[in-house]
């Protein structure tokens, strides 16, 4: 069992533990640091110890690697009816980085019914591979088949790296998998790279985006992450570059479903999805009722953006919770965000903090959004909304 | 009608941040809370016992002793009883060495027909713990479940998506991970507050549960956090105050380029 000790010679009660323990654990006894019982063992405080005075060790059975013959970085594309998800070109980019940075090719799996042309389409964004399994079983998304053919193929071609998207699909899809391969996984990254020892550095927001997690999975493999839609850049697609296609053919006990697909069931009150947009312009209680959400649909007709809106404009109703953006609605990270009429809770900032240029409309000089926004007008919303509609409408034609 | 809850108690994020000029942690106090999401999760399992007339609603977690008052805040709600994963074995676990426990609390508890928890937890923000569990037990789950739906032994389940929403029929016992669309949870009743006090918490450690130590806490567990630090400050931003169409020139000004350079 791994364990956690503080060499009380060495611990001159400098309190820096203290600090960096995001799981308040650790106190001072007599001028030297005590480790309590709700200790997670994660570590943050060895580092920040100036005095080398904290030792964390591991089971030496636990050290055990079991990373040997894995090689190649792996993308798993994401489509529906035939159409590719951005998230995938996005994965094909950033692993595209990687397997060059390692010397090693570059592999995407498709999955679905009658997606074969598909292939083609990854191959030009840059896979040197493509693993197609095409199977009217995988007409729809269903969790257990799968996992179960992206598992199998791990088994089998033993990819150091695989990358999936942070979407819906992808975060129900690749937990499944990371537990039959046993295998570590690393939720929603916003940053990608090979370190000096050639271990994948997964960096993403925890904690609302408070705090920033570098995370790496040392000895087993393959290396899993999801990562966030938007962030990484995609290639320009080259539809001369040369792959192989490989049909690969699963074992039909693989493709049974407990789970039926019904229907899916299209959002209407979206015209321009959330997740998809490059500009969301979002609504709150300074909007003061319903209707007046057309002075945000608007804007964002003008700047071919999605609505977003804060969690007090969904509780009151005037727009559904797909909508809601924050801490208990959608993390978005888009190039422009523009707040209409909210005040900038925490809770609301942890879903769009990380957006490129943010900016806020409010009455109140004191609403802490514009601590956050990147440009910010004084205003009533009733005068500002309309007239910024108009006058970007005459700019951008 | 069997119902297991697993919940999570967290720091409220929102205390939590990192001082970017010293690089060290502010934490003001850190309310502990139980997970936002996991409340609907406790809400959905009230409702699905009560229209089903009969049935337990049992909330399970994981984590250090304290962890006892985020599951007596959910018996106050009206959950039947509660169990407490708790072990320094299972410190440091991350989402797979979680899973792998979580699943055999569930196992020892017998596998219930319906087990239920928030879509993701609001300081990790990983959402695969239910999934883990899910496969652990080789059950089904449908994961971003705003409706749920429960009749002779099967669920409907809405899966929200970017775009809209999965129909999905899933055959019990299976893992639901919900959103708060849901449901509007309730408040605790006088009585359910009384309950609480008195319950016991039944605890299990790993001599308890039939686990591989190996497979446990850190040990067990295939991620390490390496290094955590304050995320990029944002550069200060440029405020415009005055006449409607002075403030709407002045940011047209700054946006205009910006958008066309994004076209």
């Amino acid at each position: 069992m791994s364990s956690i000790e503080v060499l009380e010679d060495r611990c001159v009660g400098c309190e820096l533990c203290i600090k960096a323990c995001l799981y308040d654990a650790i106190e001072m006894v007599d001028g030297i640091a005590v480790i309590k019982d709700n200790c997670t063992l994660c570590g943050a405080c060895v580092e920040p110890c100036k005095f080398d005075a904290i030792i964390l060790r591991k089971d030496a059975a636990a050290e055990r690697p079991s990373t040997e013959g894995y090689r190649g970085v792996w993308i798993v594309a994401e489509q529906r009816d035939g159409e590719m998800h951005g998230v995938s070109y996005e994965l094909l980019g950033k692993g595209r980085e990687l397997a060059d940075t390692l010397g090693t090719t570059l592999s995407a799996v498709l999955m679905g019914s009658n997606v074969g042309d598909l292939g083609n389409d990854l191959v030009a964004h840059g896979a040197d591979t493509v693993y197609v399994v095409d199977n009217p079983a995988l007409e729809h998304y269903l969790d257990e088949p799968y996992s179960n053919v992206v598992a199998s193929l791990i088994d089998e071609h033993k990819p150091e790296i695989v990358l999936t998207g942070g979407t819906s699909v992808g975060r129900s899809l690749i937990p499944r998998v990371a537990i039959k391969v046993r295998s570590g996984l690393t939720a929603d990254c916003t940053g990608l790279a090979i370190g000096d020892d050639g271990l994948l550095m997964q960096t993403r927001p925890a904690f609302g985006g408070n705090i920033m997690a570098t995370i790496v999975c040392p000895n087993h493999r393959p290396q899993m992450a999801t990562v966030r839609h938007k962030v990484m850049t995609a290639l320009d697609p080259d539809p001369a570059r040369k792959g192989e296609i490989v049909k690969a053919d699963a074992p039909v006990g693989l493709l049974e479903s407990r789970t039926e697909f019904v229907e899916f069931v299209k959002d209407l009150t979206q015209t321009v999805n959330i997740a998809e947009a490059d500009v969301i312009v979002s609504g709150g209680r300074g909007l003061g009722a319903p209707e007046n959400f057309n002075l945000v649909e608007d804007l964002a007709q003008v700047l071919g953006g999605a609505v977003g809106a804060s969690r007090a404009a969904v509780d009151a109703g005037w727009i559904p919770y797909s909508h809601q953006v924050g801490q208990t609605g959608k993390t978005v990270q888009p190039k422009l965000y523009v707040a209409c009429g909210i005040s900038g809770a925490v809770q609301h900032l942890a879903g769009m903090q990380s957006s490129k240029c943010i900016v806020a409309v409010n009455k109140d000089p004191d609403a802490p959004i514009f601590k956050t926004a990147t440009f910010g007008i004084v205003g009533d919303v009733f005068e500002v909304l309309p007239a910024l509609k108009k006058r970007l409408e005459k700019e951008l034609g | 009608m069997k119902i297991v809850v697993l919940i999570k108690q967290v720091p409220d994020t929102t205390d939590v941040r990192i001082d970017p000029e010293t690089n060290t942690l502010v934490r003001e106090g850190v309310p502990s809370i139980v997970n936002p999401f996991d409340m609907y999760a406790i809400e959905e399992g009230l409702r699905i016992r009560e229209s089903a007339g009969e049935g337990t609603v049992t909330i399970m977690s994981m984590g250090p002793p304290q962890v006892e008052t985020a599951l007596r805040e959910a018996i106050a709600l009206g959950a039947d009883d509660a169990v407490l994963l708790s072990d320094r074995a299972f410190a440091g676990s991350d989402t797979w060495s979680t899973s792998y426990t979580l699943a055999a609390g569930i196992r020892k508890l017998g596998v219930p027909d319906v087990i239920l928890c928030g879509k993701q937890a609001i300081d990790g923000d990983t959402a695969q713990v239910g999934p883990g569990v899910a496969t652990f037990l080789d059950v089904p789950q449908v994961t971003y479940v705003k409706k749920l739906e429960v009749e002779n032994g099967t669920a409907r389940a809405e899966r929200m998506l970017e775009d809209g929403h999965d129909v999905l029929s899933v055959p019990l016992p299976a893992v639901f991970t919900v959103v708060k669309e849901i449901n509007e949870p309730r408040l605790p009743s006088l009585k359910g507050k009384m309950k609480a006090k008195k319950a016991e918490i039944t605890v299990w450690g790993e001599d308890d549960l039939e686990v591989d130590s190996a497979e446990l806490g850190l040990d067990g567990s295939p991620t390490r956090v390496i290094k955590v630090f304050a995320p990029e400050p944002r550069a200060s931003g440029t405020v415009f105050e005055g006449e409607v169409d002075e403030t709407v020139d002045a940011l047209a000004k700054e946006l205009v380029p910006l958008l066309r350079s994004e076209a």
